[in-house]
């Protein structure tokens, strides 16, 4: 079963073009992989490769990946560990060759680019941010940052004065002189993105950024991120194994099983109508209240002409439940132009929280 | 349920008596050829005539090349002596003070204070008991090599590291490198480049190049995944990343391959003194050893610890200053080279002003009461000459001379007092042969199988077994342990040693490395547990073994020749001396890294401290004790050769001989065999590791 792609819903919000879209993306570990692929595509259906792979013992840590990110959207891959998340993500930036596929960038494929031209869409395209960091032990922090500006031939103060205003960004002002070891994993991480930000990307990888914070410091880190994101307005593609980092970032959501893409949707989508129970099992103890926005669960506006609070369309089903009292039967959603766009009753935000709609076995 | 028990069971009998069954066979074979091959000599020592010209075919093969390429590397070996002999001009002319207190400041610079003492009284004795000159000589030759080894290594190296293909090829080269002794490689360069300081230098650069290459082959290795792609991701070229990232993430790793470098370079150029020519510490030890004059060995030989010590600190003091918890920083590279220049200007003129003695230490200053020392050596041996001589005897004729050529041959009214009658041995035999039985009757097919070859070993000596019997146990054993490949090395191995014609020799080696190992093990082994359990005896033991490992393996004959004079046993003892450091090193290591879950879990099932340490500590340690194990048989090999200096026989001394007869195919024969007995011995022994993973 073919997920629906991701153009048909997440555009609810604005119509953008894709930045990035990749599609027939494949990675297999095995001997001489490429025989799969001896004549192209063929006919043979991504199904019938999957199991020719499987029986040679071969490891396919992405199979038959397709999907488009907008511009300046926030896409999240989400999957069990091994599952081939970091996989998709470095393949999309060539750090991993695809065994076959097509991965375009601003309508130009990158599997197609020169090894020179890939050092320059990194240089002045990408920036991407590690689980464990990947920052150089033997520079400070401010050498760290202002590396990938190195790379580039800029000179050592001009990259300086770029590499302070991106430390200051990230919150890091007064330990431009430490070394990584000195820092703990937030502030390292800080760094990670400074350095990654310091190019000023178009696209922004992020490979689990956060995996290795502690949850009271991941969730601070998660906050800065938006802000930084809202601020920056970059197209990301972001990689995480937490349901719950996934609904909370995300505009979009690919979950992935052993190399396969199984859902791609929005958050409310995922919870409220998940396509299989492998997916069902990760949104089974999320607390729909706090991911859920009234958007998602809204009807249509009801003009009865009785006053109602009116909420805008991003607040979560949590903070709007607070607002129903012994008078309120309901509550008006308004969109950013203060237009009335649909109402919320009890009855409706309970019917979501049960998970009604969802075909239960 | 039951059944499954059974079938497993008789699977498990099957399998055993499969393995058994070989043995059963070789021992048989055995017992047969020993009863009834006595006279038959060429199951002993094969004459000449029945075996291939080997060591003559490579001879004419190394005097062809010397003859052809003449041409190329008598130029070559001119063209590395210019710097040399530049180096050794300067540091020669330069005042003593001025090469001390630069020395000192660039240990200080890496190290910090004590670093900078430990430089600075170092140096001092090298110039009060007046060995300056030579030491510098032999200094130069260090210097010279290091870049040399430490860019070659470098180089090959990172070859290694992106041509994956390479890597199988490069460990094999990397083996014999370092197992061949020095002393077989330095006829084909003599014969190659002719007699000079190039000759040491080459030999060197050969045995000080494998650290660096492993060193940097690991460091690249080790780089994160992570790091190397965020420079992917910074838009790095290959080169750039190379320069800015990967080597810098490396360079801890690739000091300490510095330090080892430096090491190995010093041992070297000392043993290379034996060619002469270079007037350097190693040849004035090497010399005073032959007259016995300990006294001014000593002292050259102290010289000689000063030198590895200074050097070892200071390539350790850099390699440390890299790591991020560095506590001493040092100057910045500006000032550094500003405080080089001072101390060189101001020195070079204190010194101009007082020659004496701040140029050259003056003759009448010197401190060397060798003569002294020497009296002193004779009193004591004097006063204690026949207890020492006793304790050397009851060793010689109790442990070594069994293993060596038997317990038949070795049991006579001479040593032991009595000798061996056809009854007693008869009677030995059955013994043997009951426990053996009994051992079968208990299922302990493994150990019925010990009793008969063990005691086969210690009745007739390694040099009474005949070849067939030696190749059947040790090809059986090799290929049970270790599969058809290692068992396959090692038949070949023992092959080549009976066809190339050095069987006597190399059992002669085989034997006295044996009883060095086992030495080694049962002391170093108690040694460590001892140091493992007490913090005391750890802080005692940890600076002795620092030393005796940084020691040039040369120095460490000069007490045992002093005390036993020429022999097996002074031999064994030099050998025991370099050898047994690793054993306590890795015994102790072992056992204080079981964790704490581990020796509670064990304490709260039950155990007695005995069974807490034997089933629990001893048992978890193991895999680091083997370690261990294997780096003393290689180290023992490896000092077995600087031991015949000291008069044994064996390969060792083979390969001495060929050195002075300047006969290069011997010495590549014996020096290969050398290498053969080491790599299998490791093969073996990384099989058995393998096997209790
Ligand atoms: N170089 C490689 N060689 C062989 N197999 C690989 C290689 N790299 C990844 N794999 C396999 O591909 C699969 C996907 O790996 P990937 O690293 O993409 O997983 P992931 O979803 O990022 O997991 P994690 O959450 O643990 O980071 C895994 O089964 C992994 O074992
Ligand atoms: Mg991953």
């Amino acid at each position: 079963m073919r997920p629906d792609t991701a153009g048909a819903r997440q555009d609810a919000r604005s119509p953008r073009t894709a930045k990035i879209s990749c599609s027939n993306l494949w990675k297999i570990y095995g001997d001489s992989p490429d025989r799969y692929f001896a004549s192209g595509l063929g006919a043979a259906s991504a199904q019938e490769r999957v199991d020719a792979a499987l029986e040679d013992g071969a490891i396919i840590a992405c199979g038959d990946v397709a999907f488009e990110v907008p511009e300046a959207a926030i896409f999240v891959v989400m999957g069990l560990s091994g599952s081939g998340k970091s996989t998709v993500l470095r393949c999309l930036s060539r750090l991993v060759e695809p065994t076959f596929g097509e991965v375009l960038l601003d309508g130009e494929n990158l599997l197609d680019a020169t090894p020179r031209r890939m050092i320059e869409i990194r240089r002045h395209k990408m920036g991407m941010v590690f689980q464990s960091f990947g920052l150089l032990p033997h520079l400070t922090v401010i050498d760290n940052v202002a590396f990938p500006l190195r790379a580039q031939g800029m000179s050592r103060s001009k990259r300086l004065r770029r590499a302070a205003e991106m430390v200051e960004l990230v919150g890091l002002d007064g330990r431009e002189e430490a070394y990584p070891h000195e820092l703990s994993g937030g502030q390292q991480q800080r760094v990670g993105i400074a350095r990654s930000l310091a190019v000023e990307p178009e696209v922004w990888f992020l490979d689990e950024p956060f995996s290795a914070l502690d949850p009271l410091i991941r969730t601070q880190m998660q906050d800065e991120f938006l802000r930084l994101q809202k601020q920056l307005n970059k197209t990301i593609v972001f990689v995480t194994h937490d349901i719950l980092e996934a609904l909370r970032l995300a505009d979009v959501i690919c979950i992935m099983k052993d190399g396969l893409v199984v859902q791609i949707g929005s958050p409310p989508d995922i919870v409220l109508r998940p396509s299989d129970d492998y997916v069902r099992e990760f949104t089974g103890d999320v607390p729909l209240a706090k991911v859920l926005c009234v958007d998602a669960v809204m009807d249509k506006p009801c003009l009865t002409g009785t006053k109602h609070p009116v909420v805008g369309t991003d607040m979560l089903l949590e903070g709007a439940m607070q607002l129903f009292d012994d008078r309120t039967e309901a509550i008006d959603v308004a969109n950013e132009s203060g237009e009335i766009v649909g109402s919320l009753t009890p009855v409706q935000i309970i019917r979501a929280l049960y998970r009604e709609g969802e075909d239960r076995h | 349920m039951r059944n499954m028990a059974l079938a497993n069971a008789v699977a498990t009998v099957r399998r055993d008596v499969r393995s058994a069954l070989p043995w059963l066979l070789v021992i048989l074979i055995s017992g047969l050829v020993m009863m009834f091959g006595r006279e038959i000599e060429w199951l002993f020592d094969p004459p000449a005539k029945y075996l291939p010209p080997i060591s003559a075919t490579v001879e004419a093969v190394m005097s062809w090349i010397a003859d052809n390429f003449n041409w190329l590397m008598r130029p070559m070996s001119q063209l590395v002596e210019v710097p040399m002999s530049g180096l050794r001009a300067a540091l020669d002319w330069l005042p003593w003070t001025t090469v001390t207190l630069i020395v000192v400041f660039v240990a200080w610079q890496g190290g910090g204070r004590t670093t900078a003492l430990t430089a600075l009284f170092g140096l001092i004795y090298v110039t009060v008991v007046g060995y300056w000159e030579e030491g510098i000589n032999t200094l130069t030759l260090v210097l010279v090599c290091i870049p040399i080894a430490v860019g070659l290594g470098f180089v090959i190296g990172l070859l290694g590291f992106r041509f994956r293909s390479l890597r199988p090829f490069l460990n094999t080269l990397l083996d014999l490198m370092q197992t061949v002794p020095a002393f077989a490689y330095l006829i084909p360069i003599l014969l190659l480049f002719g007699f000079g300081p190039a000759v040491g230098l080459i030999a060197s650069v050969i045995f000080s190049t494998p650290p660096m290459v492993r060193n940097t082959l690991l460091g690249l290795r080790l780089v994160p995944t992570e790091v190397r792609e965020s420079g992917t991701m910074s838009g790095c070229t290959p080169r750039q990343r190379f320069w800015w990232i990967e080597v810098p993430s490396a360079l801890p790793q690739l000091l300490i391959g510095v330090n080892q470098t430096t090491m190995a370079a010093l041992s070297m150029v000392v043993i290379a003194a034996i060619i002469g020519g270079f007037d350097d510490i190693g040849w004035e030890v090497l010399t005073r050893l032959r007259k016995a004059q300990f006294g001014q060995s000593i002292f050259a030989g102290m010289a000689i610890v000063c030198l590895a010590i200074i050097l070892d600190r200071i390539t350790r003091a850099y390699a440390m200053r890299q790591l991020p918890m560095a506590s001493h920083v040092g100057l910045s590279l500006g000032k550094f080279a500003a405080g080089l220049l001072a101390i060189l200007c101001f020195t070079l003129g204190l010194a101009w002003m007082f020659p004496e003695p701040l140029w050259n230490w003056p003759e009448a200053w010197v401190f060397y009461p060798a003569e002294a020392i020497n009296s002193a050596v004779d009193r004591f041996v004097a006063a204690n000459g026949l207890l020492i001589e006793a304790i050397k005897n009851q060793f010689v004729f109790i442990v070594l001379l069994p293993i060596k050529i038997g317990l038949f041959r070795a049991v006579a009214p001479f040593t032991w007092g009595f000798s061996l009658t056809a009854t007693s041995i008869a009677l030995l035999w059955t013994v043997v042969a009951v426990a053996s039985m009994v051992a079968l009757g208990y299922g302990r097919w493994r150990l019925a199988a010990l009793f008969p070859v063990a005691f086969g070993l210690l009745f007739f000596g390694f040099t009474g077994l005949a070849w067939p019997v030696v190749m059947l146990v040790f090809g059986l054993f090799a290929f049970q342990l270790g599969g058809p490949r290692v068992g396959l090395f090692v038949t070949s191995s023992l092959l080549f040693l009976l066809l190339s014609g050095i069987w006597q020799p190399a059992m002669i080696s085989v034997y006295l490395c044996t009883v060095a190992v086992i030495f080694c093990l049962l002391v170093g082994g108690l040694i460590g547990i001892l140091a493992s359990t007490s913090d005391t005896m750890s802080s005692i033991i940890r600076p002795i073994n620092d030393t005796l490992q940084t020691l040039p393996q040369f120095v460490l004959l000069i007490p045992a020749l002093m005390l036993f004079r020429v022999g097996d046993f002074t031999a064994m003892i030099a050998i025991v001396a370099y050898a047994i450091v690793p054993m306590i090193r890795y015994t102790e290591q072992g056992l204080r890294q079981v964790s704490r879950t581990a020796i509670e879990a064990g304490i709260s099932s039950g155990c007695t401290p005995f069974q807490l340490f034997w089933q629990i500590r001893f048992k978890l340690a193991m895999p680091q004790i083997l370690i261990g194990v294997n780096q003393t048989i290689l180290f023992g090999l490896n000092m077995l050769v600087i031991a015949a200096l000291v008069g044994t026989t064996g390969l060792g001394q083979q390969i001495y001989l060929a050195l002075s007869k300047a006969d290069s195919g011997a010495g590549i024969v014996a020096g290969l065999g050398m290498a053969l007995i080491a790599m299998s011995a490791d093969r073996i022994l990384q099989a058995y590791l393998r096997r209790t993973d």
